[in-house]
């Protein structure tokens, strides 16, 4: 059955399947990490805990990049009642970026870090080395490729078609997102400078253009499932919007605090940051208003669920454990601690891995043909998983909360000499990593009932 | 509200006590916006509070090293570019497009002479050797008032967008109910940005 308004939003499910394989990947490594962290190497020196981490933080970055292109493809053509300019180009631009992702992993993998970065020929254009931008220069570039004829296929598709507010909005966001990528090859030798233009790519990312993303999927979604009036759901985007950027992007002063930077970065930075938690808050109110509001019932009440969640699963992750520790005088005890963990693991899963899963839940009934929604029983299985991670993640990040705190108050708050060393906190924390690392089981359940959701067959289809 | 009653109304106490009329005016995001820009305000007035209480001295030099004849001048300058966007709203009422556009232009000069005022403020600092890093007091004083500033050219920006659409019968459409309200929006979010120079010139400036 074709059940697609625009047959060349197809392409999105390639994008879509393998987000997911690379989601298992990332869970898989987060725990063996987890593990790591209480009982020390367990794999014999195969996989050291640096190489892991690289890979599970590498894999969901990767795997939210293809989640919003699926989503991109999937709703740029719709929005722009037109199909896509060049499925082909999709296509293509698919198996190269899928490739390179997959050569970086398995580089990371069996071949030493060094190694790698001398036969991608870093010495001539250095830029490995960061943090979430490890990455071998000519995969980057590669990146960069990609992200270019991405952006040329969809500028293309919105130009012949109709300009709505939720596709310039996704443009933007699309666009930013390549634009601060190219940071990524700006590594200056200055350890305070690098961290400093560091931050321009992780920060305004996450903080920046990723939100004007999620805001744009938010809003596809809300006008789909609850019929309530484009006008008045664009509104509250716009509004949203620009919550988000002016606080997100003077926000971004929270992590200059200890960069050498002047210190009026202190006040921008904790006062801007202080508002951050409002256009999330906003998101809330604004997707649960439209939805006791909906002018019809869509039978895919999953999809309604994933909304409504990452909403406020944003708001409490992005939200409220990114105000625990931004004020600058918290900071002072916290920057780098446990806590930071908390708050990463929340924030990506309520922002960005939900919000993708919320477009998957909406998107792939009719990519695969299915119709509207999925039957009742495979809705059913994809809430138990909905439940199941995010209860799963909730607990992540309270025993990571619990961790850091612990970890502030026996290693940052004592006066030098009191203090507990690193490693020696490290120890006194094994109970809440032990915790955690039984949330993060649950979490894996949870993401295998998602998956078998997708299984789930019904002789009659909703 | 009803064009008559305000009209009608010989005095805001008859206008308060017209209980019956509750509808808000402008947009409800237009309001959602205007709180959260006054949230980001109350954040930097309780962190000027907190850091003057533990900085009492320096702040009180920082402060008598600040203008206030001008700060004086562009609180009124405010307050009077505030009464000709009500004036304009009263005309917008009246369907006269003629004195709105006075009107609002009238709150365009007013705006102007703040602009104009604070930048020399500002001028005038910089020539002291005075800027963003001098002190805590002048990092604060600094950061709101430039944050303000912006709010400034925001609304002129805004008030401009208005008077277009006066000029151009945008408003003036029985069908377009919603056009009225932009009008609305505009002038409650002037009224934010005067409000918060009238709370922020006694905070910074005198007490």
């Amino acid at each position: 059955m074709n059940t697609l308004k625009y047959q060349s939003q197809a392409v999105a499910k390639p994008y879509f399947v393998f987000a997911m394989v690379l989601f298992v990947g990332q869970i898989l490594f987060g725990l063996l990490m987890g593990l790591q962290y209480v009982v020390g190497d367990i794999v014999g020196g195969l996989i050291p805990f640096n190489v892991a981490r690289m890979v599970h933080t590498n894999l969901l970055i990767v795997w939210l990049l293809f989640g919003f292109m699926g989503a991109a493809y999937y709703l740029v053509p719709e929005e722009a009642e037109t199909e896509l300019h060049s499925p082909k180009l999709a296509m293509v631009l698919f198996w190269i970026f899928a490739g390179a992702g997959v050569l970086t992993i398995l580089g990371y993998l069996f071949v030493p870090y060094a190694t790698l970065a001398h036969i991608t020929g870093n010495d001539y254009f250095p830029t490995m080395g960061r943090e979430f931008l490890e990455q071998p220069t000519i995969i980057k570039i590669g990146i960069v490729v990609v992200a270019l004829g991405f952006l040329y296929n969809l500028g293309m598709t919105i130009l012949k078609g109709r300009k709505t507010a939720i596709n310039m909005v996704m443009m933007t966001g699309l666009i930013g997102l390549a634009v601060f990528f190219l940071f990524a090859f700006y590594n200056p030798t200055n350890l305070a400078l690098d961290k400093y233009f560091w931050w321009f790519v992780v920060h305004l990312w996450v903080e920046g253009v990723w939100e004007l993303i999620m805001g744009a999927i938010l809003a596809f979604v809300l006008i789909k499932i609850t019929g309530v009036d484009r006008e008045v759901i664009e509104k509250w985007l716009y509004v949203i919007i620009a919550m988000a950027l002016i606080s997100g992007i003077l926000g971004t002063g929270h992590h200059f605090y200890w960069l050498m930077v002047p210190e009026y970065w202190q006040w921008v930075g904790s006062i801007f940051s202080a508002i951050e938690p409002l256009p999330f808050f906003a998101m809330v109110l604004y997707a649960f208003n439209m939805v006791n509001r909906r002018r019809r019932e869509h039978p895919n009440k999953a999809a309604t669920l994933w909304a409504l969640g990452t909403s406020v699963m944003a708001f409490l992750g992005a939200g409220v454990w990114g105000f625990l520790h931004t004020l600058a005088p918290v900071n002072y005890f916290t920057h780098g601690s446990q806590i930071t963990a908390a708050h990463g693991h929340m924030a990506f899963y309520g922002a960005y891995a939900m919000i993708v899963m919320t477009i998957m839940s909406y998107a792939m009934p009719k990519l695969r043909g299915i119709g509207e929604a999925n039957c009742n029983k495979a809705q059913v299985t994809e809430m138990w998983g909905f439940w199941l991670m995010t209860v799963g993640m909730v607990f992540i990040t309270l025993f990571l909360t619990g961790a850091g705190i612990l970890q502030v108050w026996l290693q940052r708050i004592p006066e030098s000499g009191e203090a507990l060393s690193f490693m020696a906190t490290q120890d006194k924390l094994a109970i809440f990593y032990w915790l955690r690392e039984i949330a993060g089981v649950v979490f894996l359940i949870g993401l295998i009932a998602y998956l078998a959701s997708f299984f789930v067959k019904s002789k009659q289809t909703a | 509200m009803k064009t008559e009653n305000i009209l009608q109304a010989e005095s805001v106490t008859q206008l308060l006590e017209n209980k019956a009329d509750k509808r808000l005016p402008g947009d409800l995001a237009m309001w959602f916006f205007i709180l959260a820009e006054l949230t980001v305000f109350a954040v930097f007035f309780i962190g000027f509070a907190v850091a003057e209480n533990a900085n009492m001295a320096m702040f009180a030099e920082g402060k008598a090293q600040l203008h206030k004849v001008a700060g004086l001048i562009n609180t009124i300058a405010l307050i009077t570019s505030s009464y000709f966007v009500a004036l304009s709203l009263h005309s917008m009422r009246k369907n006269n497009a003629k004195q709105t556009l006075r009107h609002l232009g009238l709150a365009l000069v007013f705006a102007g002479v703040y602009v104009v005022l604070k930048l020399w403020e500002y001028q005038a600092l910089f020539a002291l050797g005075i800027h963003i890093e001098t002190n805590t007091f002048f990092t604060l004083y600094f950061l709101i008032t430039a944050f303000h500033f912006l709010h400034i050219i925001l609304g002129m920006l805004i008030l401009a967008y208005m008077a277009i659409n006066v000029y151009k019968d945008n408003y003036n459409d029985p069908t377009t109910e919603n056009e009225f309200s932009g009008f609305e929006s505009g002038a409650c979010y002037w009224h934010m940005v005067d409000l918060l120079w009238i709370i922020l010139f006694p905070l910074i400036y005198i007490i």
